[in-house]
Formats: C-alpha cells, structure tokens, sequence
C-alpha cells in the first residue's frame, strides 16, 4: 500500500481512539495514539492477515502485548474491516465486542487476549515456537511497551525467544518514555534498553521516528535475521497527533471530554 | 501392595499419551527429573521444550504453543501455582486456551523441602477459576485415567500429583466429574481425593473395628464436582466428613460444604491442614504432625460422632 494511504489509514485510526475513548469516557488515549502508525503498517501493509483469512492458521499473528492501547488495535481492526465502527459505541460497555482490554474470545480479529502486561510478549514467544515446530510459515509480531519492559516476564521471555532461535518473531518496542506515574526514568528507569535487547540476543533495528510510517515499514520490511529473534526500537511521541496530548504523561488513561475530542478530531482531519 | 508415586505416572502417562497423539508437547522449567517429564523428553526430544527456571514465562508460552494446533502439558511444582497465577488465571483461563498444568510434589508429604514448598492452596486457587478442570488422582492408575482424559477436554486442566510413593489400586471405572464409591456404610460419610485415598481406607478399616460403619467416596475430579453423588451420600449418612492433604479453606471440604444445607445432615467436619504451613520432615512423620494418619482421622471423625 502506498505511503499516502497509510499515513491516511493512520490518522484515520487516530481518529477512532478519539472517537471511543471519548465516548466511553474512558480508555488510553496516550499510548494508543503513540503506537498506531506500526498498528497500521502491520495490518494493512505488512502481515498476511484479512477479515477473510481469520481463521487460516497459517496467517500471521499479533499479539497486543501492551494491551491498554486496545484502541489502537481496535481502530485498526475497524479500519481493516473486521468490524463495523458502531461498535465504537460499545467501547468499554456491557456486552461490547470491544473490552477494556483485547479479548480473543469477543473480538473479531484479535490473537491474543492481553492487559496483564509482561504476558503478550510470552504469549507470542510461543506462538512463534508452535509455528516453528508444526512448519507453519507465519510471523508473529507483538507490540511491547517501555513501562511493560519493567515486568521480569518480559525477559523471561526474550530469553526463550532467543534461545529457541525464533527469527519467526518481531518484538517492537513503542518507546514513548511515559507511564502512569511519571516518565520511565522517574518510576524506574530502564537504563540502555538498546543495550539490554542486544544482550538478550535480539536482532535490533533502532527506528529514531517510530511515528514516520516511512521509517516504520523500512525497519517492518527488514529480511529476518537467521536464528535471531528481530527487536525493533520505536522511539515514539505519547499521544502522537493531538498537540495537547503529545508528550503529555496526564493522557496515559484519561478520555477527551467532548470539547477536547471535537479539537483532537478537527487536528486528525484528512 | 504395589507402590507408586502419581509423579511418576504422570510421567510414564505423558509418554503412552506422546505415542497415540503427536499434537501433544511438554513444557518444563528444569524440573524433568522430579515432575517426571524426562521420560517424554527421552521418548520425544523434538516435542519437549524447557523454559528454564521460569515459570511463568513457560505457562505464557504454552498459551502461545496451544494456538498453534498442540496441546501443551506444563509440568511444575505444585507450589508453583502460585507464581504463576496471573499467567494461569489471564493467559490461559481467560482466553481459554487448551494448555494442561500437571503440578507435582504438591501438599505435606512432599516432605524434607519444607514449608515453602509444600503446597496446600494449589486446589482452592485452581478450583475458582472458570473454564478451568481440576483434577486430583488418587493414585497411579487414576493419573494415567486423568492425563488421558486431559488430553479430550478442549480447555486447561490442572492435574495435582504427589511426589511420594502410594499404593497403586485396581483400576476404578473413570468418568471426568464422576466421584467413585470405595465403600458403601450407614453411620457416616468420608469424602477424599488424591493421596489421602489410602489413610482414609485405613481409617474406614479403624472405624468398622470399633462398629462403625463408614461409607467411603473419592473425587477425582474436584472440579466440575460430582455434586449428585456428595448429595446423596451426605443426605443417607448424615454425619459428613471431608479429608483432603490440603488447606481446610478452599479445597474438597469447601467444594463440599454447600452442597450440605437442607439435606437434613448432622455434623460435618473438615480435615486436612489447618490454616499452617508445612514443614521439614519425614513425610509419614508430617503426615502424623498434621493428624492426616489413618488412626488419627478415625479418632477425629470418632470424637465428633
């Protein structure tokens, strides 16, 4: 897909969180907006997945591992056609396809159920270890937060990743730098996070602009590395979109009321 | 009689299941040559993955593994249910997928290791989650029954085995939720799982001495619960008893104990551990320590009759 569409398919997605976070009054606006451009080259541009093939076992996997940003997943699941945007309406309310948090057994299109961090990325470790032992062809990707790196299981499951040599596994790191409490470094700071999935023996691809949908498909469109699992580094702006919410930590889980939302939807237009 | 650890016919019960079912793989976090899974790792190398010592990173993973078309036996310390909750409870449970926890060494009779890890709460936090089967097989014969019958169930089941060696009894007819009648009797009722099966049958044998004429039930299966038989049993003897090599709170006693009201029954009474922890010891001495002895229960059901 060209790059104008998808940088359309993105604002389009931006839009959405906008849409259901304000709504329901509730949600994760800041971490959503700030991982939604790789959400969108995953989907429309990088995996072998479609409303049609959801049951092809041989598609491509994505697990939500930092499952907070749901509505970023859910726009883009949206966006792809799994479903239609008046489930928005139901975003965080009884009997809604669309949880809290990503639920595979409701929502169409979702691998993986998520929100208790540190899981996903384990979940996909080993998916990626079950694709390699039944000869499945699929690639699985998941997307990890900063503050979910802090989670032990996280390394847990870099360690098996790598030592089971899963080159069928991409790990993408949306690097916002904020958290609840704080910045990464005020609540416990991660220190060379670079340097850590080196050492745990990923194959690591830097990308200094992780909302530049060009630099986001050069570093998704990378061959694999042999027997290595792929680390990619999105150094992201939290809340990527509404100036009033980038680099804001306040937005981690707080919705736009009405009139913030009709100001971040009018900044989201085209 | 023959004696026979349930560990180890997990185990050997891994390995008749890895020849009829290619599907089926084993995780373990270096603990093959105690829950017995070295047995499947020499018969089936390629179907056996190791984690390391880092459960919860294997239980995420055989969640994962689970996806893919195979079924995933994860095998651990009982004590280690635990640890890994949230991964049971959100990554498995939650989602339903088809991942087997076969968990050893668990409750006193694990022995010298001591309290840390002797577990008496595996049952009561395995038992309140939905979706999930519970299982705990009494002896040998009953573990090779429930590691096949986990490998049919399409969603997780959690298969609690002790560590020591226990006699191994006929093979019992195994039907999953189906509690088995041991004895039939009139004065009383003793209701038991897992490895207490052979002190109870002690106990019965006291009590039948003494002119007691105790009926005899064992669940394999604590969950769904075989709530028809408990009924019926408590509703003809009156005079209830629950023995368990578990924490009093949570377990059989518990899944028992609401079934009771309005069925015109006497006395009820719970035994098994008391709210304390495990520690060091010989497990025949634990077993007498914590009154888990087939003269002790008799005495303790005697005293309250």
């Amino acid at each position: 897909m060209d790059l104008q569409t998808l940088q359309s398919k993105a604002r389009a997605v931006r839009r959405d969180i906008i849409t259901m976070t304000s709504k329901a009054g509730a949600g994760h606006p800041g971490g959503s907006l700030s991982c939604t451009d790789a959400l969108v080259a995953l989907y429309f541009d990088v995996m072998n997945v479609s409303p049609e093939n959801e049951k092809d076992p041989n598609r491509d996997r994505f697990v939500l591992s930092k499952g907070h940003a749901a509505p970023a997943l859910y726009g883009t699941l949206c966006e792809r056609g799994y479903f239609g945007p008046e489930e928005f309406d139901k975003f965080r309310q009884l009997h809604g396809i669309l949880q809290g948090h990503p639920d595979i057994k409701k929502c169409p299109g979702v691998d993986a159920s998520t929100g208790s961090l540190g899981q996903g990325i384990s979940i996909a470790v080993g998916m990626a270890l079950g694709a390699k032992h039944t000869g499945n062809p699929c690639h699985v990707y998941t997307v990890i937060g900063d503050g979910e790196s802090q989670e032990g299981l996280v390394w847990e499951a870099s360690m098996a990743a790598a030592h089971y040599k899963l080159d069928n596994l991409t790990v993408i790191l949306d690097h916002n730098g904020l958290q609840i409490d704080g910045s990464n470094d005020e609540v416990m700071s991660l220190g060379d996070i670079k340097a850590k999935a080196l050492a745990f023996g990923y194959d690591v691809i830097e990308v200094a602009d992780g909302n530049d949908m060009q630099q986001v498909l050069d570093a998704l469109h990378t061959p694999p590395c042999p027997g290595k699992p792929r680390y990619i580094l999105l150094q992201t702006l939290k809340g990527k979109g509404v100036s009033f919410m980038e680099g804001q930590v306040g937005w981690h889980g707080k919705a736009p009321n009405a009139e913030q939302a009709a100001e971040a939807l009018k900044e989201l237009e085209g | 009689m023959e004696k026979k650890a349930v560990r180890v016919a997990y185990g050997e019960a891994l390995v008749k299941l890895g020849e009829k079912n290619d599907k089926v793989v084993v995780l373990d976090a270096d603990l093959a040559s105690a829950t017995m899974t070295n047995a499947f790792k020499k018969a089936f190398p390629d179907r056996f993955f190791d984690c390391g010592i880092a459960e919860a990173n294997m239980v995420d993973m055989a969640a994962g593994i689970s996806t893919m078309g195979l079924i995933p036996f994860c095998s651990t310390f009982a004590v280690f249910a635990g640890r890994n909750y949230d991964q049971i409870r959100n990554g498995v449970c939650y989602p339903k997928f088809n991942v087997k926890f076969g968990f050893s060494h668990a409750g006193i009779t694990l022995g010298e290791d001591g309290g840390s890890h002797q577990a008496i709460e595996d049952l009561a936090l395995m038992r309140v989650l939905p979706n999930m089967t519970v299982f705990v097989p009494s002896d040998a014969n009953e573990c090779y029954q429930c590691v096949e019958a986990a490998a049919e169930i399409d969603g997780p089941v959690y298969i609690r085995t002790a560590r020591l060696a226990t006699p191994v009894y006929d093979p019992r007819p195994f039907t999953v939720g189906k509690g088995n009648v041991i004895r039939d009797g009139k004065d009383c009722v003793i209701f038991t799982c897992g490895i207490m099966l052979e002190h109870t049958l002690n106990a019965v044998e006291v009590l039948a001495q003494k002119g007691i004429d105790a009926a005899l039930v064992s669940f394999h299966t604590l969950k769904p619960f075989d709530e028809q038989l408990a009924i019926e049993f408590a509703a003809k003897c009156k005079k209830v008893f629950t023995v368990e090599e578990h924490s009093i709170i949570g377990g059989l006693g518990d899944t028992v104990a609401p079934l009771l009201f309005g069925k015109g029954v006497e006395t009820f009474k719970k035994i098994g551990i008391n709210d304390v922890f495990g520690q060091s010891g010989k497990p025949a001495d634990l077993l007498v320590e914590y009154g888990l002895t087939g003269p002790q229960i008799a005495d303790n059901i005697i005293s309250s009759l």
